[in-house]
């Protein structure tokens, strides 16, 4: 080992807002590669992450499907709207478990201490994990278009429905940003994030009518986030009366991103 | 004479009411190696990492080549590089991937950061495992891709926590011979360990931290010197004895000998010549010793000429010294932190 010259290579430094602004967006391009090489490199990972919504559109389309009534539509037309958001609403969690496992193993002490921009840590994750459920759409697609779905509109409202369901999820990964920074470790904060999903996404219009739910339940069924993007989903893929939907759900995700960003981008800065 | 890194006062205070530092003040020359020797819990590491602008202080000031932390952060950040108490890489990664990544986010062009990323991996013969991810990497690997990472960008200024405690002796030979040819460029560097032997050899100038504060400071071998050159242990069969053998041994040296159980242990100038010695009078008290050892001052010595407490004490362990052993805190310790929820 020789050596090291101590003449300093340092890279070009910021200044101004221009320049800022590129090395930010640098900064987040290369940490997004780097998060997603994580989920190509543990292929099992990959496997089993793929296996789940494969095992739920099987297991309602052809376990419980028989038994849901859905009035005016086919159980797995109305199903397969539901599968794309609850998926990539879990998908979302991978947001939580992502930065808590770089906090504890210390990789963002590192990032820390570089110059680099701060924002873009979160920004990285956040996108990284929006690219991954890009690719579980077309999983999704492939599957339900095996198993019998059918789109109802026309392609172009189906592709809008599924971007729909891509910004809604987005806005949900800066939500789990929040429970990622607070958790202690990557597993507490997978099991701290099933509390939230797990209502969000089964009391919801995504597998069951809400009309068929005692009464207690339809007012939060029918009006929380993930129904609005279901129904807005549905209405897109399959038809009906869109233009409210979608508006709802729209504002539903700029809301959750408009409330829970700053509260993970302070977390993230204070947190030491 | 000009400084590298200057720490005015320190202060820290974490939630929960635990003061990690109480008015820590040092300056580090040019192109020297400066050694924050302490004992687990001393301070080390928050003062590292108040100096890296990842955490900010609660009071006092300091500065890494005239740049004031906390006012210019970003400036700063550039300025050096960093291997932590725990090999911050990316496990998913390969070693080469690992080091690109770093030069990218330092804002090197690709080019020049895969040029880069190509000469470290050759000066820290990690060729042939380049393209392995780290997962399948030792641990000496790995402290050793950290400390490649921390020099990406040749920084002048370079900030090393404990960065050989948990390696095995060779490992730890090998880091030494880096750190040391890196002085020889000129970079500055400041270390913590918990280490007397490497603050010895690696550091020109040596603070001893203790609960927060710089207890003492100088050259190791001003350190060394109010220490004895080494140190005399002698273990007895019983308490009355080792109290005997206490008052018989202590005319033997300039410093007051210590006893804790039925060890006796007496810093001393002269090793050999002493040693016989101190036989010859056990010997006339009809006194025979369990152990009999010279050896090297560790930390724990240097806490005990400072304090009067073993260094372990200080961290709360309360482990006597074993006669014979040369390092005090050997052990890998569990990593601090977010799964034991202590730094919340
Ligand atoms: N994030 C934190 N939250 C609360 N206490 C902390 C935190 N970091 C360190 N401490 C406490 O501050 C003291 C100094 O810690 P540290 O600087 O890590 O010591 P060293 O590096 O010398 O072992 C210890 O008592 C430690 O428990
Ligand atoms: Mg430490």
């Amino acid at each position: 080992m020789s050596a090291t010259a101590r003449s300093v290579e340092t890279g070009s430094q910021a200044d101004g807002f221009g320049a800022r602004l590129v090395w930010a967006v640098s900064d987040t391009f290369v940490l997004t590669r780097r998060n997603l090489v994580k989920y190509v490199r543990i292929p099992e990972s990959l496997f089993f992450s793929s296996v789940q919504p494969v095992m739920f559109v099987l297991l309602f389309r052809y376990v419980f499907g028989g038994a849901i009534r859905t009035p005016g539509v086919s159980y797995v037309n109305y199903l397969i709207p539901g599968i794309f958001v609850q998926t990539m609403a879990f998908g979302a969690v991978n947001t939580a478990i992502g930065l808590a496992e770089d906090l504890q193993k210390g990789i963002i002490e590192r990032f820390r201490a570089l110059p680099m921009a701060r924002s873009s840590v979160l920004a990285a994750r956040t996108l990284a994990d929006l690219l991954r459920n890009v690719g579980v759409a077309v999983l999704i697609a492939a599957v339900g278009f095996a198993v019998g779905f059918r789109i109802g509109t026309n392609v172009a409202a189906f592709l809008a429905g599924i971007g729909m369901i891509l910004v809604f999820a987005y806005a949900l990964s800066w939500g789990f940003a929040v429970i990622g920074l607070f958790a202690p470790n990557s597993e507490t904060a997978q099991v701290m994030s099933f509390p939230v999903l797990f209502p969000l996404t089964f009391a919801s219009s995504a597998f069951v009518p809400v009309a068929s739910m005692p009464s207690w339940l339809q007012g939060f069924a029918s009006h929380q986030p993930v129904s609005v993007a279901v129904d807005a989903a549905r209405a897109l893929m399959v038809g009906g009366p869109t233009t409210s939907a979608v508006w709802q759900s729209v504002a539903w995700s700029v809301g959750i991103v408009v409330v829970l960003a700053p509260v993970a981008v302070r977390r993230y800065r204070t947190s030491t | 004479m000009t400084y590298a890194i200057e720490a005015h006062e320190l202060a820290k205070r974490f939630k929960g009411g635990v003061v990690a530092l109480d008015g820590v003040s040092f300056a580090v020359e040019e192109g020297s190696v400066f050694g924050l020797l302490g004992p687990n819990g001393a301070g080390k590491t928050t003062v590292v990492r108040i100096l890296t602008t990842i955490l900010g202080t609660d009071g006092g000031s300091a500065t890494v080549l005239g740049h004031d932390v906390s006012r210019e952060p970003d400036l700063v950040r550039s300025l050096f590089g960093l291997a932590g108490q725990y090999a911050a890489v990316d496990e998913n990664l390969t070693g080469r991937e690992n080091l690109v990544m770093v030069g990218r986010l330092n804002h090197l062009p690709r080019k020049v950061a895969e040029r880069r990323a190509a000469e470290l991996l050759e000066e820290f013969e990690l060729v042939g495992a380049a393209d392995r991810t780290l997962k399948t990497y030792s641990g000496g690997m790995r402290r050793r891709i950290d400390l490649a990472a921390a020099l990406v960008t040749r920084p002048s200024v370079l900030f090393l926590d404990e960065p050989t405690t948990g390696l095995d002796p060779q490992s730890r030979a090998g880091l030494w011979a880096v750190i040391e040819s890196l002085v020889g460029a000129g970079t500055t560097v400041l270390l913590t360990t918990q280490y007397l032997e490497e603050a010895d050899r690696l550091a020109s100038r040596v603070a001893v931290v203790d609960n927060g504060r710089v207890i003492s400071q100088g050259t190791p071998d001003e350190l060394k010197a109010a220490l004895g050159a080494t140190v005399l242990a002698v273990g007895l069969h019983d308490a009355a004895t080792a109290e005997r053998a206490e008052r018989a041994l202590a005319p033997l040296s300039e410093k007051s000998p210590h006893r804790s159980g039925t060890a006796v242990e007496l810093p001393v100038d002269g090793g050999p010549r002493i040693a016989m010695e101190a036989l010859r009078v056990l010997d006339q008290l009809g006194i025979e010793p369990v152990t009999f050892v010279l050896r090297e001052p560790s930390l724990d010595d240097v806490f005990l000429a400072l304090t009067g407490r073993s260094a372990e004490g200080a961290a709360g362990e309360g482990v006597s010294v074993a006669p014979g052993s040369s390092e005090v805190g050997a052990a890998p310790q569990a990593r601090p932190g977010r799964s034991a929820g202590a730094r919340r």
